[in-house]
């Protein structure tokens, strides 16, 4: 048994004891990964039709264009990670519904459902080819990955167990923005999240942010692109304004690679676009490189 | 009746009041006038404090700047692309006091709104608004930021002249400052674009400003895919003064005279200075350290959420 599922179990006892999460978790039958035999999908950036399955054992990349496709959170721990190392950190955070939005308990409980997370995000001690670190992934599919009260907190907390245990920190960012149903609260995680950054950068500690397909809005504006190394997944959408945003202000069909992640490495805004095959070595390579005395 | 309705009624009788010679009738309808502002304008929406927000009569930050500290002097440019016009920044003295003084600013006519890009910076008038506030901390002077944007501009260049990182830059250094930084929010304050002048130790509202994660249109048509719900959706934003107030993400409120701040433009500039001096007079009796502290204090606190407490496993704490 594996240090995830070992977690996940721990995390299901908790919660059968707790009984106050009421949807029964499956997160362990989430990450196995099996898919049936049959089921394909289609390539968005192709258009042709892949087998899931082989598609997995491909580290979800498509083998016509080599588009890659969005992986959820807990796949993602899977690939980076080595095996028998990830302990997740900071379980038990509850999402609650500051702004009475109607239908946003019921959206968030479908979502737990699904992704077996609390919410978008989840961090914790991992090792990259022996490498300590402590990594924090996104999950798209949770509500686009948008960053609400819960998602702040806790990337603010795993820049601050960073801090505890003097460990450099990876985060693979994918989100939509700022989730709009907890208003004024969203906004703010951008604050706290860029001030836990300043506080890790002030402790001479790396910070490696590795955006993926999308990064926009809010996490854009904050956390994601203060990465000491920022590093993206070709063909990953990376910009402030959303596509759409911008054509409705300006009334102009955009350029073809807009905001892509290889448009923003010719700009400027990011150290290099990795191919998703090479990302757990580069990782390893920069976090050795990195590597503290004590 | 949305507010602006209402002040065209006003306005339709302080028209008869100037047409009429006879004192005597002009006192009666100086009367209806005040009576009917007190009774129509005190209960405002949410809606109705988004209008007044983007009032075409509303004082733009130049007004209070120049209200404030008569000896202002404008400081261009981020020593990296250009000027942008949409933030106004340079050092001033306020009773005594230099500040630096960094403002988004709306245009009052058409031509200016297209030179000042309607208050929504591009990247580079954030790096110039941060230029400016890494020189204040050099020389120790304490800082006011004036909100008034829709949001940061969404255009092409914008995007690629890193739109997102200045504002995160922003973000990131203002939280680190050691000399007091004091914000207030005068009409809108859109989104990231705001905040990027916004982590400050104290954060002053008008009472008819708005602050909120994305304008009521584009929430409406996320959400309902109709931006013109937007009146629906002003209300369930909680986008007002007072509900901020509420949740403590802004500190205080300054009271505009009734039916918006250009009814008397004069007194609202005389109690933002006087709420901005009161502020800052209790703020200078702190040590940098302990401004960083707070400062950082506030914003860690920001978010609402539950944790179960597992080591008590009946519990649960914030």
């Amino acid at each position: 048994m594996n240090s995830i599922s070992k977690t996940l179990n721990h995390r299901k006892k908790l919660k059968n004891n707790l009984k106050i999460i009421t949807e029964e978790s499956s997160f362990i039958k989430a990450q196995r990964m099996d898919v049936p035999e049959g089921l394909y999908e289609k390539c968005p950036s192709c258009n042709r039709t892949v087998n899931m399955k082989s598609n997995i054992d491909n580290d979800y990349i498509c083998k016509h264009c080599g588009n890659h496709f969005r992986m959820r959170a807990i796949d993602r721990i899977k690939y980076i990670v080595d095996e028998d190392t990830f302990v997740e950190k900071g379980l038990g955070y509850i999402t609650l519904n500051p702004l009475f939005q109607d239908g946003y308990e019921e959206k968030i409980v479908k979502y737990k459902k699904e992704t077996n997370l609390d919410d978008a995000y989840i961090y914790g001690y991992g090792q990259i080819f022996g490498q300590q670190c402590v990594i924090g992934v996104m999950d798209s599919y949770f509500l686009m990955g948008s960053m609400g009260s819960v998602v702040g907190e806790k990337v603010t907390r795993s820049f601050e167990y960073a801090m505890y245990k003097k460990l450099p920190i990876v985060i693979f960012t994918a989100s939509g923005g700022a989730r709009m149903q907890e208003g004024i609260f969203s906004l703010m995680q951008m604050a706290k999240t860029s001030a836990a950054v300043a506080k890790h950068s002030k402790m001479g500690l790396l910070y490696i942010s590795v955006l993926t397909h999308p990064t926009t809005g809010g996490v854009t504006a904050s956390f994601a692109t203060l990465g000491d190394i920022i590093l993206a997944e070709p063909g990953a959408l990376i910009g402030f304004a959303g596509p759409r945003v911008i054509e409705q202000t300006i009334k102009q069909k955009l350029p073809e690679n807009f905001q892509t992640a290889e448009f923003m490495e010719e700009k400027g805004f990011i150290d290099l676009v990795v191919h998703r095959k090479e990302l757990k070595k580069t990782i390893a390579k920069l976090l050795a490189m990195h590597r503290r005395a004590n | 009746m949305d507010i602006l309705a209402k002040e065209r009624k006003v306005k339709d009788l302080e028209k008869q009041l100037a047409q009429l010679g006879n004192s005597e009738a002009i006192e009666k309808i100086k009367l209806e006038i005040q009576r009917y502002k007190e009774k129509e304008m005190t209960k405002l929406t949410a809606w109705d404090r988004v209008l007044l927000a983007r009032h075409q009569l509303r004082p733009t930050a130049m007004d209070f700047i120049n209200y404030m500290s008569q000896d202002f002097i404008e400081l261009h440019g981020d020593r990296l692309y250009r000027d942008d016009r949409s933030i106004v920044g340079g050092i001033g003295t306020i009773d005594g006091i230099v500040f630096t003084i960094i403002a988004q600013q709306k245009g009052k006519t058409l031509e200016e709104n297209l030179e000042r890009n309607f208050a929504m910076p591009h990247p580079e008038g954030y790096r110039k608004a941060l230029r400016l506030m890494k020189q204040a901390e050099k020389f120790r002077r304490p800082i006011i930021t004036i909100i008034d944007t829709p949001g940061a501009y969404p255009g092409i260049g914008a995007e690629e002249r890193g739109q997102g990182h200045a504002i995160a830059e922003n973000l990131l250094e203002m939280s680190q400052l050691t000399v007091p930084v004091i914000s207030v929010v005068i009409g809108e304050g859109g989104s990231g674009g705001a905040l990027a002048l916004g982590v400050a130790n104290k954060v002053l509202m008008l009472e008819n400003a708005i602050y909120s994660i994305l304008s009521p249109e584009g929430y409406a048509s996320i959400i309902w895919k109709d931006a013109s719900l937007a009146p629906k959706a002003a209300e369930v934003m909680k986008l007002t003064a007072y509900d901020l107030e509420e949740f403590s993400i802004i500190d205080r409120i300054i009271k505009e005279p009734l039916g918006g701040a250009h009814f008397d433009k004069e007194k609202t500039y005389k109690d933002t200075k006087a709420a901005i001096l009161e502020e800052y007079s209790r703020l200078s009796r702190l040590s940098p350290t302990e401004i960083h502290y707070q400062r950082n204090n506030k914003i860690r606190n920001f978010g609402f959420l539950q944790r179960f407490n597992y080591e008590n496993l009946g519990g649960i704490k914030r």
